[in-house]
């Protein structure tokens, strides 16, 4: 696939290049927060909720293979097909196989962060298998030929104008009609066709109940009941972290979850799908993909708690300002940026880099993942193990040099200022990365240093 | 072909269980959800609630209301699907046909619901309330027929209602279908039903 050394802070350029359509996704995603605040401060329980999912979460975890093993018992017995699948390649083959088996060669699919994390699309359409995404978000990124930027708002980058684009070309709508009632229709129309002629149908799954061997799928569109209820097969992909131990667990986590995805205070449809229908088959493809490894880091086991709901990247200050696509993986924002280096470390060393740390995401998130505090850890870990980018490893050992040497600390102070003072372009320019998208504050006329000793005296 | 397909298959879940069994930190407790809950002025809360999210609430005493107001919001044209029978009066004659793709053309779908929920404005419908799952997904406009002592706060008791029951499939509806994906432009009618409207009936329905 993609070779080159993909970075935030450049990814993130490119997308700053056009300042007001940064003003306006900073905007978008902060009324969305907005909105997330305003449903959470109607319950004043919302702590004691957060607490007791975390703590479900972390029963869940401490005891992940027991709840694994009900959960396929309960699902076997109410008919329903389940597989395992080590990583993305056998959760791909695992879906071509289903597919060939009964000469299938077109599927829709619901959203499924996992199969973005699996690259399904793409390995199923390398092996012959059209794949239309139901998501109304979801298809227009399909259209685009770009992943989701947002794992609950998939196209929250683009503009109503380009989506009127792309639905001119692909689905013939009229030249430059951009009206959002308008394309909903017409994507309404269109996947109505798709959903009655599919014979097979992809889900995720939100959460799985070892108790009952069901699983529950939410949706606002009613795309994956659409799908699921009009197809032969229903394939529902899960992580093995989206396992809760009781039916009425449910209850915490549908309260937290689109309260803290988009203000709602639930989804249109919260389906709990048990047995297959009559005549048809539920598939059920138990993921693991690195999950397992990172259940084993400490410091990190907590990120598996995480429910997708996206609250910490409508909070983030970095991704607001920086766009989903430059995080160069499938799920973003600071979650994506702490689950990514567990996959691969040295593909996505820079995430961790790409926050301030202010500590926002770990305050809205709804099972208490300690977000910020992980990037943190993820920093260390990175540059011990070797993969900090050079130009930081440089900027590093300088600082460090300049911290452990009073006589060198007071100079590079002086020398800052005096620079700033009387030759402010030689910092103000492009060499200088801070000075990108920011003007360099002023230089204070003296430093706290001086002032003290000056002060102390009189 | 197929031995050495479920061979790799065990292998699989061996190597994850395992995986699993060795990382996993000590056992912690589930927690015990203790939640308080405030059950006064349940449908008030439940008609604002639903009200906010697009949906509507009709307050009724029975099913007379519900085929006067079904008449006025359809013609001889539309195809409506029902399984109630004190509704046969305006249900459209269809020949029952096991594919569930044959209800495309459905204009109105009135299905009962076992209980609302206050808090969000959800109600909970099992497949034995369904002549087809896909009924409430595929029909343009759906109402729901739901008796109006049968709401409870909040989701927690909504769970403790619904209990250990078995069912095939089971979901909880809220409001119509929608979207925001486009600028963030509210969109009622995405994939499924373009309204919902709940008949709160205040005499009992059986």
């Amino acid at each position: 696939m993609h070779t080159e050394t993909k970075d935030h802070a450049e990814l993130a350029t490119v997308f700053n290049k056009d300042e007001a359509r940064v003003d306006w996704h900073d905007e978008t995603l902060w009324w969305i927060r907005q909105k997330r605040d305003k449903a959470v401060n109607h319950l004043p329980e919302w702590e004691l909720l957060r607490e007791t999912a975390s703590q479900i979460k972390d029963n869940v975890l401490s005891n992940l293979a027991g709840y694994l093993v009900q959960f396929e018992e309960n699902a076997q017995r109410n008919g329903i097909v389940v597989h395992w699948a080590a990583d993305a390649a056998e959760h791909n083959n695992i879906v071509l196989g289903l597919l060939h088996s009964k000469g299938i060669t077109k599927m829709v699919k619901s959203k499924s962060m996992l199969t973005e994390e699996c690259h399904l699309n793409e390995s199923l359409e390398n092996n012959g298998i059209e794949v239309i995404d139901s998501d109304l978000g979801e298809r227009i990124v399909q259209l685009a030929k770009e992943p989701p930027s947002h794992i609950v708002l998939p196209c929250i980058h683009k503009k109503k104008e380009e989506i009127g684009d792309l639905f001119h070309l692909h689905l013939g709508t009229p030249a430059g009609n951009a009206d959002p009632q308008f394309l909903t229709e017409t994507a309404r129309q269109h996947l109505r066709e798709t959903f009655l002629t599919r014979r097979a149908a992809l889900t995720g799954v939100n959460f799985a109940v070892a108790e009952t061997g069901e699983f529950v799928v939410c949706t606002n569109e009613g795309n994956a009941d659409m799908g699921a209820h009009l197809a032969d097969i229903h394939i529902a992909s899960m992580g093995i972290e989206k396992i809760i131990p009781k039916r009425k667990n449910l209850g915490v986590f549908l309260r937290l979850l689109t309260r803290s995805a988009t203000g709602q205070p639930i989804t249109t449809y919260s389906s709990h799908f048990s047995k297959p229908r009559e005549g048809t088959e539920i598939h059920i493809i138990i993921v693991d993909n690195g999950r397992s490894k990172q259940l084993g880091r400490e410091d990190f086991r907590n990120s598996l708690k995480c429910i997708r709901c996206g609250a910490c990247m409508n909070t983030c200050p970095v991704y607001r300002r920086s766009g989903g696509h430059s995080y160069h993986n499938a799920i973003s924002g600071p979650i994506g940026a702490i689950l990514a280096p567990n996959l691969d470390m040295e593909k996505y060393a820079d995430l961790p880099f790409a926050s301030t740390l202010c500590g926002s995401c770990s305050n809205v998130c709804p099972v208490k993942i300690d977000i910020h505090q992980q990037l943190y850890k993820w920093r260390q870990v990175i540059v011990q193990n070797g993969y900090a980018p050079a130009g930081k490893k440089a900027a590093m050992k300088l600082m460090s040099l300049t911290l452990s040497s009073p006589a060198a600390y007071h100079m590079g102070g002086k020398a800052g200022r005096f620079v700033m003072k009387y030759a402010p372009f030689a910092v103000n320019n492009k060499l200088n990365p801070w000075y990108k998208q920011r003007d360099m504050p002023e230089p204070p006329k003296e430093s706290f240093g001086e002032w003290y000793a000056k002060n102390r005296k009189a | 072909m197929v031995r050495k397909k479920q061979e790799s298959m065990s292998t699989a879940r061996e190597q994850i269980l395992n995986a699993v069994r060795a990382n996993q930190p000590d056992l912690k407790a589930l927690p015990e959800v203790i939640i308080p809950a405030d059950n006064i002025e349940l449908q008030d809360k439940f008609t604002e609630t639903l009200t906010t999210i697009g949906g509507k609430v009709i307050k009724a005493n029975g099913y007379d209301d519900v085929i006067a107001y079904i008449k006025s919001i359809t013609n001889t044209g539309h195809r409506i699907i029902s399984s109630i029978t004190e509704l046969s009066e305006v249900i459209s004659a269809s020949e029952a046909s096991p594919l569930p793709h044959s209800l495309q053309d459905t204009e109105l779908a009135i299905i009962k619901a076992h209980f609302g929920v206050a808090e969000n404005g959800a109600v909970w419908i099992t497949e034995n309330l369904l002549s087809q799952r896909v009924l409430p997904f595929i029909c343009q406009h759906l109402i729901v027929i739901l008796n109006a002592d049968d709401l409870v706060a909040n989701m927690h008791q909504a769970y403790e209602k619904i209990g250990d029951e078995h069912y095939g499939y089971g979901t909880f509806i809220a409001g119509p279908s929608k979207t925001a994906d486009i600028e963030q432009s509210l969109v009622l009618g995405a994939h499924g039903s373009r309204s919902m409207t709940i008949f709160l009936i205040s005499l009992p329905l059986d």
